[in-house]
């Protein structure tokens, strides 16, 4: 039995309010084990501590029991308070009489008896609790960023300047990301590849950081601080320390009608290509599915006009293993596809466009110089319509859009209809919208601008037909302030898509035993308190990743992704959890069952030889759980036919006299 | 009256362990009475002609006698399986109870095992001698003059009448033709018993299950009770050979036993057959059969090595728990 004391917390009146907190600790102090029951207005306060310190030592307490908020918010404080006492951290119980008990109760009565009660499970629990030490595991100093737009840009740089090594690893041929393909930048109008290439150079030129372009990750082994990643670098067909980015491969090669992913198909490139001027790294990429040498053996020009001999039609998929502390998910994100909004007839005319489009095509480095023309014969629009919230806010048919607000749309396309009014002021502009979100510094400035200043004709109310008729694309939408039908007959139809996770997200969770929503969205640790990390230990978050985003706030979670690393693998070694699983060797009959839960491939098994009374031996295969990788989830104890797997400080015994308290 | 013979198994046995493919044969020994038939592990020639036999009573499953005959033998042991005993096999393989390496596994036809209660029902008690031809049955009893005749379809074993197939799902060596999985009525007693009031129900048990005496023959025979310390022989568990103290608690072995082996039955029936008082335990578990087909889609324990069975494995597509609640209230 153990010596142990009880401490009620008042929370103020958070439980005060429901709870006869002094009746409480009268009657849990009948319980077995029992010997000291107080209460007290604040627990977690210095003097509380205090409190709980001097009774440990006055009592000889072995163990204690805070009955308070949930373990979640001060399971910390008060097993540092025991520490520092004397005892074990782990002979700490909480009780959570305040989210689970005074705040769901009204009545004073009820809220009583049930505090008691979880009061009364929790001394059931210490009464079985054991001391228990965390093991440790080293660090690896250095991170993995995967994605290589602004937001992996950012948090690799930080990381990197705080002399930590950090590897990006890039799926496309270049690092930029979507940033690289927008023309300017809300509110401040200043250009995005005058802001965004200088870093893509720093990164390039970082002594601390190395960029695996057009690669992937494959498989993701280990835990927090010590992380075996595989990456799969792709054959581009071009030595990439050799190859000088001069470009004449790309001059020359004579497949030159593919279409251009960074134009967004709008116009096109060649087999051999480098994405755009400024592309880092600046090198070629050969596109096999469209090289004639790669397909049929039929070419080899650029390997001919190449000075540098960087051709290398031979190159094989690679995959290199490299060990990681960290790993930053910065997979970011595409705009949705517009196949289910054909009634904005996206697939039936040219001049209809996403606002990314929309952005190359006012993009110098676009299809069309940067003059705004219309796809289908080049000619300048005179009216354009904009339409908000395509697919965004779409509560009403999931199946077919998101039910998220895509956060930046209101903002790109306030930007678009006042860049198109500054440069054409003979365009008529409308913007049909359900609401104009403007929340963020100087943007509904921005927004009251394009409205007063440019002339802009905002409409509240959605389009809901449009019908290429001649040249002219009929638009048909409601305006709801005025009540009425609006027949506009535009020249280009600008859709604000919404945007969604990339595809690569939900595998890499899955690799990563990241958790996810259920928009492929990462979810964070904490919606408010943890928003840059993963619940899966050592996987942070940076960017549009874990929810849209527009730039000056990718950049700041970028940032803080990056000091959480820092932070990280400033440590030499990391406290593990001592809440594991543990297989008894002697009931488990090694049937595999567990290590098909465990979603973190912490069980092995082994074949371990056994003395048997009668003094022969027999050799049985047992699970073995690596305490370094167990997250103490439990899946395995529950799944267990033997009853061979238990949970260190939740063990079944524990959790059944709890029961049996309760139920008592 | 089964298609393959009794000798052609012992040729095929007596083969193997001439040309030292296998050291031992686990099979069907030869009993007190021509009904009862138990298993055994056969070392020679000899032995094998001797008692081996293979006729209307083998009904018992050899794939659990794998699990501590395996690991012991030189060489390989030869097990002879019906369709039904290789599902057991899978799940057993599935669940690493032994080396497959170590097993060479003879897949034999059945027709369906006769239940002798059944012919002791028709035929009296003092039955001397049991012989079958051309599917009927010559029963030879001490009270009367002349062989009773009786046709193995109305004596066959409940769990053959509804046999869920003819299909071996293991084997490395087919004798005679392999059948196929068949529709069968297994069910059909489990909707009736989810048919009663929730009272009838109880009672339904309780007159079942009151009659047990807690020999645990269900739980040595069973195929998916592999444990290396039964919870029931384990003294740290708190219900170490627990004599019922209430009528409650009498139920409670069997419905224990049902959940345990939940998702990895594979309805062999050798609860039932064993059980020296008749009790429908095979009941139990088709009830969970049949929620988990109903739950999270078709599921046949052991019918490939690996399987995930769906009570321990997620996907998005499984049931709410509130619907489950919400079908069992439409339900009653």
């Amino acid at each position: 039995m153990q010596r142990i004391g009880v401490f009620v917390c008042w929370c103020g009146s958070n439980i005060a309010g429901t709870v006869d907190v002094k009746a409480v600790a009268e009657a849990l102090k009948n319980e077995p084990g029992v010997v000291f029951s107080t209460n007290y207005q604040y627990m977690c306060s210095q003097a509380g501590q205090d409190m709980i310190k001097a009774a440990i030592a006055g009592h000889k307490l072995g163990g204690i029991v805070v009955c308070s908020c949930s373990p979640r918010m001060h399971e910390a404080t008060f097993r540092k308070t025991a520490s520092q006492a004397g005892i074990n951290p782990y002979m700490v119980e909480i009780a959570n009489i305040r989210e689970q008990c005074s705040w769901v109760h009204k009545d004073m009565a009820t809220g009583t008896e049930k505090a008691i009660i979880l009061g009364k499970a929790a001394v059931a629990k210490v009464n079985l609790n054991t001391p228990l030490t965390p093991g440790e595991s080293p660090v690896t100093k250095r991170a993995l960023v995967i994605g290589g737009g602004i937001a992996g840009i950012q948090t690799a740089l930080d990381i990197a300047d705080a002399g930590f090594p950090v590897d990006i690893v890039e799926t496309k041929p270049t690092i930029g990301g979507k940033m690289a393909q927008l023309d300017k930048t809300f509110p401040t109008l200043d250009c995005a590849a005058c802001i965004l290439t200088p870093k893509m150079v720093e990164v390039a030129q970082h002594e601390n950081i190395r960029i695996f372009s057009y690669s992937e990750v494959s498989e993701i082994k280990g835990f927090v601080g010590n992380f075996d990643v595989t990456i799969k670098r792709k054959a581009r067909y071009v030595k990439e320390d050799i190859c000088t980015g001069c470009g004449a491969c790309v001059e020359k090669c004579p497949m030159k009608k593919i279409p251009n992913e960074f134009n967004l198909g709008m116009d096109n490139r060649s087999a051999v290509y480098i994405p755009f001027a400024q592309a880092v790294p600046k090198v070629a990429t050969i596109d096999p599915n469209a090289c004639n040498m790669l397909k049929n053996g039929r070419c080899g020009i650029c390997a001919k006009v190449c000075t540098a001999g960087a051709i290398d039609y031979t190159q094989k998929d690679e995959y290199i293993e490299e060990k990681y502390g960290a790993i930053v998910a910065a997979t970011g994100f595409n705009p949705i596809s517009m196949d289910k909004f054909d009634e904005f007839a996206y697939s039936q005319s040219k001049d209809v466009i996403t606002s990314l489009e929309f952005e190359r095509l006012t993009n110098a480095a676009g299809p069309t110089a940067g003059k705004l023309l219309r796809p289908s014969d080049g000619k300048h629009p005179h009216t354009i319509v904009f339409v908000q919230c395509v697919g965004s806010r779409c509560s009403a048919c999931t199946e077919k859009g998101k039910e998220y607000c895509s956060k930046i749309c209101c903002m790109y396309t306030a930007k678009h209809a006042m860049l198109t009014r500054d440069k054409y002021p003979d365009t008529e502009v409308y913007v049909f919208y359900i609401d104009v979100r403007t929340p963020g510094k100087n943007f509904d400035e921005f927004y009251r601008r394009a409205v007063e200043e440019y002339g802009v004709n905002y409409i509240k109310g959605m389009v809901g037909k449009v019908t290429p008729e001649g040249s002219k694309l009929k638009v048909q939408a409601s305006d709801l302030i005025a009540n009425k039908q609006l027949h506009i007959d535009a020249d280009l139809v600008v859709l604000a898509a919404a945007i969604e996770p990339d595809k690569s997200a939900r595998p890499l969770a899955t690799m990563l035993t990241a958790s996810m929503d259920t928009n492929d969205f990462f979810t964070e640790a904490h919606p408010k308190l943890r928003p840059v990390e993963s619940p899966t230990a050592g996987v942070f978050l940076s960017g549009t990743c874990q929810g849209p985003k527009d730039i000056p706030e990718t950049v700041s979670q970028a940032g803080a992704a990056a000091s959480k690393v820092i932070g990280l693998l400033a440590k030499d070694k990391l406290t593990g959890n001592p809440c594991i699983a543990k297989s008894d060797e002697w009931m488990c009959n090694g049937c595999s069952s567990c290590g098909k839960v465990c979603a973190y491939g912490a069980i092995t098994y082994e074949e371990k030889e056994f003395r048997l009374p009668d003094r022969t031996t027999k050799i049985r295969r047992v699970a073995s759980v690596n305490p370094a990788v167990c997250q103490g989830c439990g899946a395995c104890t529950v799944t267990c036919p033997s009853g061979a797997m238990d949970l260190n400080g939740f063990t079944t015994t524990q959790i059944m006299a709890e029961v049996d308290a309760i139920c008592k | 009256m089964q298609v393959i013979t009794r000798e052609q198994l012992i040729e095929k046995a007596v083969s193997l362990l001439a040309a030292n493919t296998v050291s031992c044969v686990l099979g069907w020994s030869r009993g007190e009475f021509d009904y009862d038939v138990s298993p055994a592990v056969f070392r020679s020639e000899e032995e094998v002609r001797r008692n081996f036999v293979w006729n209307d009573f083998c009904g018992a499953n050899m794939s659990k006698y794998l699990i501590s005959k395996a690991s012991g033998v030189d060489g390989k042991i030869l097990v002879f399986l019906k369709p039904c005993d290789t599902y057991s096999f899978n799940q057993l393989l599935t669940e690493h109870k032994f080396d497959r390496e170590k097993v060479y596994v003879v897949a034999v036809p059945c027709d369906g095992m006769a239940d002798f209660r059944l012919i002791k029902k028709v035929c009296g008690e003092g039955i001397i001698s049991i012989d079958s031809e051309d599917a009927i049955l010559k029963v030879k009893t001490l009270y009367s003059d002349s062989p009773i005749s009786v046709p193995l379809t109305d004596v066959l074993a409940e769990r053959c009448k509804n046999c869920k197939s003819k299909k071996h799902v293991a084997y490395d060596e087919l004798l005679g033709e392999d059948g196929n999985v068949l529709e069968s009525g297994r069910f059909d007693e489990v909707k009736k018993l989810e048919a009663m009031t929730a009272e009838e129900r109880f009672e339904f048990w309780q007159n079942e299950l009151s009659r047990c005496i807690r020999c645990n023959a269900c739980r040595d025979v069973c195929p998916a009770c592999t444990c290396e310390k039964c919870v029931f022989n384990n003294p740290s568990s708190g219900v170490e050979n627990k004599a019922a103290a209430n009528s409650f608690e009498e139920k409670l072995f069997h419905i224990i036993r049902a959940f345990h082996v939940a998702g990895r039955c594979t309805d062999c029936g050798e609860c039932s057959r064993v059980c020296p008082q008749n009790i429908p335990l095979h009941l139990l578990n088709r009830k969970f059969i049949k929620d988990i087909n109903e739950f999270y889609g078709e599921y046949q324990a052991g019918e490939e090595i690996g399987l995930r069975a769906p009570l321990t494995d997620y996907t998005t597509e499984d049931i709410e728990p509130c619907e489950i609640f919400h079908r069992r209230d439409t339900d009653a």
